[in-house]
């Protein structure tokens, strides 16, 4: 495996927990940074900081630059046809609640179907159930095969004229499955559904073009694409923008307020109510130079070898080690979730984390999915471009360390 | 930078004893015709209890777990159920009531806690807490104590 030369870039790398050096496999959670991302945002405060959009005065002429600047390069980065179809929101959670209040409140009426996947972050399943518990909306999903893919088996039937929107994940965080989006988003175009991309996953570690995707609205969060914390994006089409009411209603999203009512902006602004948040915006910017000058396609291969020799690596551990999702690397990215029978994925991160290993636990807010599979709660490692093989030597040395101290339980 | 208060060692969490309630448990299984039956789980991690017990003159005289979790949850439901077998429901409060304040970092009560003491390391992690405290509010919950 040709390892990528960026792992200095990263200052968290020097860190040592319990004496040991760090080995971050969490990057499906939150991604680390790298120094120039850092560096920028404190540079921002040291130099440029002042509310955008507003002042006559040249702090804030840079400010609202770097703002508007870091829109442009996010719609180059997705390929979108304008940076007006970019809209800052605080993460992926956000983008998609916007949707279903915005877009949903608008248009769903009762009786209407919304087509989602047993394989959705909880982030897109609850504002769907909350906009159809207020609208009368129905829930309906796409199922999912043993091999952790969708079974588009009966997906003529199951997009019909009574599905308004279909929402799906462009990669999951728990199976690492990515899934045939440009299909369905297809299928949903011909009904006139809305079509809509769980980004959070695809965007830090797959080519992403939203135009040959056709697809109506995809979001996304900064901090998984070493990117700060606290900016996500929402891209939407013209016309779909168009067709949404506000969403928080406040400053900046106003066109002019009387008395009695108010008229609002143009997308993205009608948006982006309050004051923006415009220095993490601005550090994003960097990540996203940082990304492109790396480019997309060496990411994604990186992610493909790290993952293949993961994948091998701890089959060999234990043949009662079962590792979810496709085995396929064509359709899987960097995301190795697994079940070690008689070791408990609490006990195995906990016992990783004094080997300097920081890997999740839990249900992953996928508690469908792990019903789905049938556990409560797995264990997952994922990678990004700072992991290399010593990282995955590391983690399987203390994952065999794991099954010889916790195995062996009479269950 | 933000460090852990102190430095714990890993077998002051996993103790030999703690391993070996949880690869053998005691008592594991469910009572015939049991006077209370209660089941709870951790939403946050799945982690599952269920006891069953038989009460006679207000003591416990039988009880079995089943369940399914983590090493430290699992281990303080196979030893909960070996210590509190034969107590009456006063002193099985008032052991509950000693045994959280342990985990909270107060001093316990050795001779009370007995095989109990060697959960106490569970203080230091305070996410992990909840798994040694779920039989407990699952015991608390059957017997109608709190
Ligand atoms: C697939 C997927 N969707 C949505 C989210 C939510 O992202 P955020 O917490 O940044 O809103 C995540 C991140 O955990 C994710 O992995």
């Amino acid at each position: 495996m040709k390892e990528m030369s960026v792992r200095n870039d990263f200052p968290i790398m020097e860190r040592l927990i319990h004496d040991k050096p760090l080995t971050y496999l969490d990057s499906a959670a939150t991604s680390q940074k790298p120094a120039v991302v850092i560096d920028a945002l404190a540079d921002f405060y040291r130099n440029n900081n002042a509310n955008v959009h507003r002042g006559i005065y040249t702090l804030s002429e840079e400010s609202t630059l770097a703002y508007e600047t870091t829109r442009d390069k996010v719609a180059k980065f997705i390929k979108a046809g304008s940076e007006r179809n970019i809209i800052f929101t605080r993460n992926t959670t956000e983008s998609l609640n916007l949707v279903a209040y915005s877009w949903g409140r608008e248009h769903i009426k009762p009786g209407d179907e919304i087509l989602i996947t047993p394989m959705e972050h909880h982030s897109n399943i609850v504002p769907w159930m909350i906009l159809c518990n207020e609208m009368g909306s129905i829930i309906k999903y796409i199922p999912l095969d043993d091999d952790g893919t969708l079974d588009l088996s009966n997906l003529d039937e199951l997009i019909s004229e009574k599905t308004k929107i279909v929402s799906l994940t462009h990669m999951s965080n728990v199976l690492g499955t990515i899934n045939p989006i440009k299909e369905i988003i297809a299928k949903a175009n011909k009904v006139s559904a809305l079509s809509v991309v769980d980004g959070a996953q695809g965007a830090p570690h797959l080519p992403v073009d939203v135009v040959d995707l056709d697809v109506d609205l995809y979001a996304f969060s900064a901090h998984k694409m070493l990117g700060p914390t606290g900016v996500g994006v929402l891209y939407g089409k013209d016309e779909v923008l168009s067709s949404m009411r506000p969403f928080l209603g406040g400053g900046e999203m106003i066109d002019e307020v009387y008395e009695d009512r108010f008229t609002w902006k143009e997308a993205p602004l009608k948006f982006e109510a309050g004051t923006p948040n415009f220095a993490d915006v601005a550090a994003f910017g960097v990540a996203i130079d940082y990304l492109e000058n790396i480019g997309m396609h060496n990411v994604r291969k990186h992610e493909i070898d790290i993952t293949n020799y993961a994948m091998e690596q701890v089959k060999k551990i234990d043949q009662s080690i079962k590792i979810f999702g496709p085995e396929n690397l064509d359709i899987r990215g960097g995301v190795l979730a697994f079940d070690f029978p008689g070791v408990h994925p609490h006990d195995v991160a906990q016992m990783m984390d004094w080997d300097g290993i920081q890997i999740r636990a839990g249900h992953h807010c996928a508690q469908p999915l792990m019903r789905r599979l049938g556990v409560s709660a797995t264990a997952r490692a994922s990678f990004y471009i700072y992991n290399n093989e010593e990282d995955v030597d590391r983690f399987v040395d203390s994952l065999k360390k794991g099954g010889e101290y916790f195995g062996d339980a009479s269950r | 930078m933000v460090m852990p208060p102190d430095e714990p060692k890993f077998d002051d969490l996993y103790k030999e004893l703690i391993l070996d309630h949880y690869r053998y448990p005691h008592n594991r299984g469910v009572l015939e015709k049991p006077d209370v039956d209660m089941q709870q789980h951790n939403p946050v991690c799945g982690d599952k209890i269920r006891l069953t017990a038989i009460i006679k003159d207000g003591a416990i005289s039988q009880i079995e777990f089943l369940g399914q979790g983590c090493a430290i949850s699992q281990a303080s439901a196979s030893m909960l159920t070996d210590r509190v077998k034969g107590l009456n429901l006063g002193d099985v409060d008032k052991l509950s009531i000693n045994f959280r304040d342990m985990l909270k970092g107060g001093k316990p009560d050795e001779q009370l806690m007995q095989d109990l003491m060697s959960l106490q390391g569970v203080s230091k992690y305070p996410i992990r807490i909840k798994c040694a405290v779920l039989a407990w509010d699952t015991l608390q919950e059957a017997l109608g104590l709190k």
